[in-house]
This record gives structure tokens, sequence and C-alpha cells, in this order.
């Protein structure tokens, strides 16, 4: 009896899948109720309360970069926001560089110009192989060594570049401004459904039209025209040296641009080999067909080369965007206010929540790591190849 | 006449020609790009060799300090002071471990190629030994560095620089390894439970920052951990390390399982063998083998991803450096010390990037 089940134990497949399994469920729980036992006793141990009360407590320290109101009265949850919008605006505007820039390198990379591609391949070599930790480092450092306040270059006589940032003129939109950012949004809505009709007829007629420049000039003009109905409502804030600093106008602080060279320019080198190996991948049939079909070389470029490029780039391409939002939480080596700096590294030190702050910190990295892999495979399903039904 | 035809036969005229001068656009991006290597070198070179200092002064006075660099002397007239890194050598390679112990440092990183080169090449006689010897260095290397049993012991805040970053680097790689294969193995098993543990594991991992990571194991490691056992702080950057490394392997070694045809595994089952039987010996050796060179792009990744662990306050390599241009003796050196950092770095990785192109043309003739 008991050697049967024995046998079945060892050779049913699925009794023994069963066991392994249970057994494997059982260990876990085992392993994290010893471990919760044991953090609980250490945490009373040392006088440390759980839960998640200390967000409404003062923060007490100060952030300078931020985009939303914050002081240093202000509680931990409006830290943890203004450093979640830091570490955003990082993402973003890091990902935009990055993207085109390396899209810029690796075209460069496939140019038949011996000289030029190899600038463009001692580039990629030299900055992959770096670590972006070092490279922001070095690159913060230099922006440091930009001119005092008082000796600040000064650019078209509204730029100020100093070591404690780049000064330039902030808008200040009056009345009626609104109108002409809806005007602009709406000649883009626009442009879409032209180019829809446009395409339409040229499918039906054969006949081309003019539709990037008649777009472009729609584009550009129906804001400006507006702006000038409206009787040109928007000022400009310029900063004027006061003391030791400028008074009003924006700065962009040599922190944020520190993150944003180092990540960009690190992240852009390997983009620029996803591009590079993408257009390498479109056969060279499909470049010599559209030749022979008489084709402009920037129209291969564009109809024929590209899509079927982006087919190819799209995932590698994501996987980067999601390497460099991960990357901008090295900004707490440089002071950049992100969410690592400000409340996974100060508001840790001061409340000593650790459990409570870093599961928050990861659980948003997780959500933003799961946003961008959702949007990019969108995009990605939008573009990949359709087979006809 | 005869002389001129001649000369556009010369190969090396066609070959700038085709390459340089192709059309007349191609021309002005060639001369333009010379001009910019001309600046950028001359620049780069005048800067690093040959108006630098390097043990002694413009005046021939040995460098003891920063007051003795020629570039201090007469500002903006002398290039870089290497004196700097020539000081602090030991720093920048052993970190704080005592001078008259170096040798044992040295003996691991001799012996650090003889554990690696079985793994790299597979056609080494004797490749076995040497892979058994791979799986020993650990022990012996921690055994050498940190000491005990008739060596004094070193403990791991006296090491740093160079050594911190190779001991986690290499150290991190081996011990995710295995674990990575279980991961891999687990994430395409036909058991639920063991599936969702690897795939919640591999992707949380994988969702989040190497420094979140790093925090949590240097905060939260001794919260869940009994009172007496207290794991150092190299310690437990290993294990942050050891973990995020893993995850990404296991993904490097799912692609190679995946592609590795189904009929290889029936055919291994036809023939009687258990699922270990067949992992082992059929379907693990084609796997690995295609999936080497994504795996060593992770090896990269993480060698570069280990000076991250100058933010929790250890000392590799460039936190050494961090440290070495906050002294007040030589201060304002930053771009001697991080283009030195950058220099070993680069040497590392591009040495690695080059193996992994290596093996990628071989797998391919190997194929074909």
């Amino acid at each position: 009896m008991s050697n049967s089940f024995l046998r079945k134990l060892i050779f049913d497949e699925k009794i023994r899948s069963l066991v392994v399994q249970t057994l494997i469920i059982g260990i876990f729980a085992l392993i994290i109720y010893l471990i919760t036992q044991q953090t609980a006793y250490n945490l009373e141990k040392r006088g440390i309360g759980t839960g998640f009360g200390f967000l409404n407590m003062s923060a007490g320290y100060d952030i300078s970069i931020r985009l939303i109101p914050y002081t240093s009265e202000s509680t931990h949850f409006r830290a943890y926001l203004v450093g979640l919008i830091n570490t955003l605006m990082i993402s973003i505007c890091g990902c935009f560089l990055a993207t085109i820039l390396g899209f810029l390198v690796g075209i460069i990379r496939l140019s038949s110009n011996w000289l030029f591609r190899n600038i463009a391949y001692v580039y990629v070599e030299f900055t992959r192989n770096v670590p972006v930790l070092l490279q922001i480092i070095l690159y913060y450092t230099i922006l440091l060594y930009l001119p005092k306040i008082k000796q600040a270059l000064v650019l078209f006589d509204t730029f100020y570049i100093t070591n404690r940032g780049i000064y330039s003129p902030s808008p200040i939109f009056k009345d009626g401004f609104s109108i002409v950012a809806w005007s602009f949004v709406i000649a883009i809505i626009f442009t879409i459904f032209l180019k829809k009709y446009f395409k339409k007829k040229q499918d039906q007629t054969g006949k081309q039209y003019p539709i990037f420049y008649v777009n472009s000039a729609l584009i550009i003009f129906t804001p400006i025209i507006f702006y000038y109905i409206m009787g040109m409502p928007l000022d400009f804030d310029h900063p004027i040296l006061k003391g030791f600093n400028f008074k009003g106008g924006m700065v962009v602080r040599p922190e944020f641009m520190g993150m944003l060279l180092g990540l960009s320019i690190y992240t852009a080198a390997f983009i620029s080999e996803t591009v590079r190996s993408g257009i390498m991948a479109v056969s060279k049939g499909q470049r010599e067909a559209s030749q022979a079909l008489g084709l402009k070389n920037n129209l291969v470029l564009r109809l024929i080369v590209i899509p079927q490029a982006l087919r190819v780039i799209i995932p590698p391409l994501t996987s980067q965007y999601l390497n460099l939002t991960k990357n901008s939480s090295l900004g707490i080596a440089i002071g950049y206010a992100d969410l690592v700096h400000g409340f996974g590294g100060i508001s840790l030190n001061q409340t000593g929540k650790a459990i409570e702050i870093m599961s928050m910190v990861m659980i948003t990295y997780l959500t933003i790591s799961l946003t961008i892999s959702l949007f990019m495979n969108i995009y990605n399903k939008a573009v990949q190849f359709k087979g006809n039904a | 006449m005869s002389s001129s035809i001649s000369f556009t036969h010369n190969k090396y005229y066609s070959w700038c020609r085709n390459n340089l001068f192709s059309s007349w656009i191609n021309g002005i991006i060639t001369i333009l790009s010379i001009y910019f290597i001309y600046e950028v070198s001359s620049f780069f070179l005048n800067w690093t060799i040959f108006e630098a200092d390097f043990v002694n002064n413009f005046r021939g006075e040995k460098i003891t300090d920063r007051t003795f660099c020629s570039k201090n002397i007469e500002p903006g007239q002398h290039g870089a002071c290497w004196a700097i890194i020539i000081v602090r050598f030991h720093q920048f390679i052993y970190g704080f471990y005592p001078v008259e112990e170096a040798w044992r440092v040295n003996l691991v990183y001799g012996l650090l190629p003889f554990a690696l080169v079985g793994i790299f090449f597979d056609n080494l006689p004797f490749r076995k030994y040497f892979i058994y010897f791979t799986f020993l260095f650990p022990f012996i290397g921690y055994f050498l560095l940190y000491g005990g049993a008739g060596l004094d012991v070193v403990g791991t805040s006296k090491w740093g620089g160079l050594l911190v970053t190779l001991f986690l680097g290499v150290t991190g790689i081996l011990l995710a390894f295995p674990l990575s294969i279980i991961l891999a193995l687990g994430r395409r098993s036909k058991m639920p439970v063991i599936k969702t543990i690897c795939i919640i594991f591999i992707e949380f991992i994988r969702g989040v920052p190497l420094i979140t990571l790093l925090f949590t194991a240097n905060v939260m490691l001794p919260l869940f951990l009994p009172e007496g056992v207290r794991p150092d702080n190299l310690l437990r950057a290993l294990v942050a390390v050891t973990l995020f490394q893993s995850a990404y392997m296991a993904e490097a070694i799912r692609g190679g399982l995946q592609a590795i045809p189904k009929g290889q595994l029936e055919a291994a089952q036809s023939l009687g063998l258990t699922y270990w039987q067949s992992t082992r010996k059929i379907i693990l050796p084609q796997a690995l083998k295609i999936s080497i060179p994504p795996i060593v792009n992770t090896c990269i990744g993480l060698f570069k991803d280990t000076s991250l662990v100058l933010i929790i306050g250890l000392f590799d390599l460039l936190g050494v450096g961090r440290a070495a241009v906050a002294d007040i003796d030589w201060a304002k050196l930053h771009y001697e010390v991080y283009v030195f950092i950058s220099l070993v770095f680069f040497i590392f990785c591009f040495g690695m990037s080059r193996y992994s192109l290596y093996l990628e043309k071989k797998l391919k003739t190997d194929n074909s």
C-alpha cells in the first residue's frame, strides 16, 4: 500500500508536480512568516512604528528643483509627488533627446563616408562602455566649471549661462493666450484630417498633392495669425541680476542638465545601435525595388525603409526607454531631486520608515516601467506587419 | 598620360575615391570630419600626454600635492596632472588594503584569468579542470582576500577601488549564473506555482532600478535577519547585485531556451530521458551556447552598474575617485581622475563586447 503510494509520488507526473508545488508554497509561506516575525521584532526593538501616517507629517527639507509648489513645511507625500514629477520630467526629456541623438548617430553609422561613420563609431564605443553614473558625474562637473554668476556668459542678451544654471526669460501668459494655444491644437487636428482626405484623393486619382507643405504652413501660421489677432498676449519675464543671484525668469539647474546630458548621451549610443541594425535588417531588394519604381532617395527612406525598420527597432527601443527611466534614479549622486534622492533618501533618513518608503518607491518605478511597456506595445502593434486576411 | 592612368588604378586612390569623395557632399563631409578629428585629437592628446605632468612638473620638481601641478603654477598653459593617479595608485587598485598584504590581491588578480578562460573558450585543452577551478575560485579568492587560517584578516571595509569593482562584478556574475538557470527553467516550467514565482521575481527585479535594490539590501536586510547576523556592507551590496544580475541573465538564457526546437526535447524524452536528464544533457548545453552573447552583454551592463555602490557608501573604483577629488591636497583634479576611471572601465567593457562579437561570428559559422 505505502509502497504503491511512494511509487506514485515519484513516478506519476501529476501527483509529483502537485507535491512539489505544495512543498514550495509551504517553504515560501514559512520564509515570509519568519521574515515578518523577525522584522516586526526588530522594528519594535528599535522603536519604529509601521504605517503610512508619516506621509501627512511635515517633511522639513527643501527641494530646489520643483514644478509644483513645495516648501519645507510641506508633507512627505508632497515631497513624494515633487520627486515623482522630477523623475518623470527627466525621463521624458531624456527619452526625447536620446531618441533624436540616437537616430542621428545610427544613420551616420550607415553613411557611405568612411571617416564620418567612424567618428560615430568611436562615439558609440566610448559612451556605452563607460558607466552612466560616471558620465553623469563628469558632465555635472563640467557644468560646475562654467563661469560664476557675476561673470555669466550672455547669449543674445537673453540667456545667462552660469555655474548655477542657465537662466532664461520665462513666458507670462495674458488673457487670450489660451485661444492661441487652442488654435494650435485645432490646426494639428485639422491637418490630420486633411492628410487623410488628400491620401484618399491620391488613391483615387493618382495625383499627388503637396500635403507636407500645406500642413506645415497650417501648423505654423495659424497660431501666429491668432497671436496677432488677440493682440500679442504673451510677455517675457527677464532674469535680472540682483545682489548675488538672478531674480525672475526661468532657470535650468546644472543638476538637471547633468542628468539630461548623461542619460541621453549614454542611451543614445544604445539607441543608435538598434537603429543601425533595424535599418540594416531591411533587405536590399526593398530599396532597389523602390528605386527601380522611380522613387527619390528621401521617399525611399520615408516610405519604404523606415516603416519596415521601425518594426525591428521598436522592441529594443522600448527597453532602452525603460533603462533610461531606471537610470534616472542616479540623480542622487549629483543632487538631482528625483524620487530616490528626496523621498527615498532624505525622507527615509528622517522617518526611518524603510519598508514603507522603499516599497512605495519600487511600486512607483514598477508602475512607470509597466506603463511605458504598455504604450510601446500598443505602438508596436500599430507598426507591425499586418498580414492580409 | 599613362602615369595618370596607373595613378587612378592605385588601390589607395580608388579606396579614397569610393569611401571619402564619392560625391561633392561627401567631400565636404570628409574635410569637415578631418578638421573635427584634428581639433579633438590635438586637444585631447595635448591635454593627456604632450602637455601633461606625470611625476615631475615642468620645473622638474616632484609633484607631491596639487600646488606642484604645472597647470596650477601657470594657469591655462599645461595639460593634465596625472600625479594624482600615480600617488594614489595603490588606492585605485586595492582600496585601503594594507600595503604589505597587497600580494594577496595581486595573486587573486593573477588567478582571475585562469578562472575565466574555461568559460570563455570552449576549445581549450583540459577545459574541464579549468571549469572546476572556476567554481573553486570564489572560495579561494575570498580566503585569500579576507584571510583567516594563517593569513591576517583584512575586513571588507578595507577593500576598495578596482578590487571592489571586480569582486562585485565577478562574484555577482558567478553567483548569479546558477540562479539564473533555475529562474529561466522555472519560467518555462509546467508547474503554475513555480512559473508564477519566477515570473514575478524576474519582472519585479527588471522593473525597478538597481539603486533601489541596493538601498533595500542596505537598509532592510538587517531588519529581516536575526540580531546576531549582521552582513557587512559589501555583502549586502553583493546580495543585491547577484539578484539583479540573475534576473537579467535569466531572460538571456530564456531566449536561448526558446530557440531550441521542440523536437530536441521530444527526441530526448522518447529515448526515455527524464526531465532533468534531458535538460542537463540535451537542452541546456545547446541553449547556453547560443545565449552566451546576450549573457556577456548583461555582464557588461552589470560591470558598469557596480559603480552604483558608491551611492550606498562603498569605495569602488568610482568611489575611490570621488574620495580622491574631495581630498584637499589634490582638489580640483576631477578630469584626470574621471578620465582615468573611464579608461579602466572602457578597457574591461570594450574587451567583453569584442569577445561577445567574436562569439556571435563564431556561432554564425558553426550553424551554416
